[in-house]
């Protein structure tokens, strides 16, 4: 069987790209790039700098130093919703706003003064298994349920990648089973980019193509998942 | 009591200043058998408070006698004194003191210009002053508690606030709530005061008038008249607080600045 293509569209490039707060270096020097289609891990120990580099991709920080280019435009001249929009991000711990399940799936394109139809809604939430969960308070959600409606509440927004903050860390293992089938169903149907954080090795080779390891916010390894992991 | 062993005035005040302020120090120490610190606040608080208000009684005969223009130095001052106190409130918000000190001179400001041209407020230093003081005093409270309420609002919903930001929302839509919180929280001092005029509360301000010798009615109605003006300072004050610290907290890229252990 032959390996599947190399993507090569380069959607996202950063460039020494590095962040320090008080002579606290937290990211230094992060040179890499995510292709079109990929899943890339980022991995490391505790307080290595992998939180602070996805809060960078998607400027809820600022870079100290370097840059990162999306699409080949520095993202300091793309207006800061826009590039949320385009490189959503899910949190840790799923911030769901009071209401239903629609309701929040309704939150990011009511931004920019769109509406999603209910068929959008179920579509969403078809794809993170969480159909005819439209009407459902957003109070009585399982844990896992959670996380799969802040999945499904960034997909709405139609984003370029997904940034994925250790997603399954608060969850117990049936929960993380279900987040991660939904995150790999998303791959398999629509092959979304993605960038995952995680502590798990295990599950770093599970869901993605290519890895980094952080080390004292530096990256330390690079290459393909299996062979950067196993190592 | 205290008037059997002190016979000159000077001494019963110092007194009289002693007894309150160990009263208030036995809150300190009750506070502290609860592990909240209040020791260091509470002393300076009361020893600067005590010393500036002797220093201002001192002079107060000289500033009564002051031509009339001067009360608008003054309430300058106690502006910028007003809009310093409460901005401490507000630790880690950018431009706090700015923020307080506008939000002060247009809620209290505006009021007392009003009443003054209208003449609710007479124009003699000896009224405007203390009528003045009074209502940015109180647009000061309630400014502290807006900042307070909104700054820890913040703190606690960092999450919540950075999701909506990642989501696209603009900023100051994702700090909304906690804005309209601020106001609503800063409020409930003045309301209350309103609310209970006349059944918990009888104000200093009446009881003087009627001592001096104005009609009861005519200085309860005044009471309701200087109520209703701190009603309307501090309600403004805090309006234009809370509207214009709810950009401070972000960054010209819509990056929240308050955050926990930042």
């Amino acid at each position: 069987m032959s390996a599947p293509p190399i993507p090569t569209t380069v959607i996202l490039r950063t460039e020494h790209l590095g962040r320090t707060v008080k002579d606290k270096i937290l990211v230094q020097d992060a040179n890499f790039e995510l292709r079109k289609g990929e899943v890339l891990a980022i991995t490391g120990p505790s307080g290595s700098g992998k939180t602070s580099l996805l809060r960078l991709l998607n400027r809820l920080d600022e870079p100290t130093s370097g840059t990162v280019y999306v699409e080949d435009v520095d993202y300091r001249n793309i207006e800061p919703r826009e590039l949320r929009r385009k490189l959503g991000l899910v949190t840790q711990r799923p911030f769901l706003f009071p209401g239903t399940v629609a309701d929040n799936l309704r939150f990011g394109p009511a931004q920019r003064g769109q509406t999603v139809p209910s068929e959008g809604i179920e579509q969403l939430l078809s794809q993170v298994g969480l159909k005819d969960y439209s009407g459902r308070d957003v109070a009585n959600l399982s844990g896992g349920e959670a996380q799969r409606v802040s999945l499904a509440r960034t997909l709405a927004n139609s984003p370029l990648a997904l940034l994925l903050d250790e997603p399954t860390s608060a969850l117990d293992e049936a929960a993380k089973h279900e987040v991660e089938s939904a995150i790999q169903k998303v791959v398999r149907d629509q092959g979304l980019t993605f960038v995952v954080v995680t502590h798990d090795v295990q599950q770093a080779i599970r869901l993605a193509s290519r890895a980094l390891v952080l080390d004292q916010g530096r990256i330390t390894r690079a290459g393909q998942a299996g062979e950067v992991l196993s190592a | 009591m205290l008037n059997w062993f002190f016979h000159s005035q000077l001494q019963l005040g110092l007194a009289q200043a002693l007894v309150a302020a160990l009263t208030a120090l036995t809150l300190v120490l009750l506070a502290r058998g609860r592990g909240i610190h209040l020791e260091g606040e509470t002393l300076i608080a009361m020893v600067r408070g005590l010393v500036q208000i002797i220093a201002v009684g001192s002079i107060l005969v000289i500033l009564l006698r002051a031509p009339r223009w001067t009360s608008g130095i003054v309430l300058a001052g106690m502006i910028m004194a007003a809009g310093a106190t409460s901005a401490r409130h507000a630790k880690g918000i950018p431009d706090a003191f700015r923020v307080s000190a506008w939000a002060i001179a247009f809620g209290a400001g505006s009021v007392i210009a009003l009443m003054t041209a209208l003449g609710v407020i007479d124009t003699a230093i000896t009224t405007l002053i203390p009528i003045g003081s009074m209502l940015i005093a109180n647009a000061m409270n309630t400014n502290g508690l807006a900042l307070n309420r909104f700054r820890a609002d913040v703190l606690a919903h960092s999450g919540e606030i950075e999701t909506a930001l990642a989501l696209g929302a603009e900023a100051r839509s994702s700090v909304s709530p906690y804005v309209q919180a601020s106001f609503e929280a800063s409020l409930i001092p003045a309301i209350d005061s309103l609310r209970s005029l006349g059944i918990v509360w009888i104000p200093g301000l009446m009881a003087g008038m009627m001592l001096s010798g104005a009609r009861p009615v005519y200085a309860a109605i005044y009471q309701f008249v200087v109520l209703a003006m701190i009603f309307a300072a501090s309600g403004l004050t805090s309006l234009v607080s809370t509207t214009l610290i709810r950009g401070r907290v972000f960054s010209p890229a819509e990056q929240l600045l308050l955050q926990p252990g930042r």
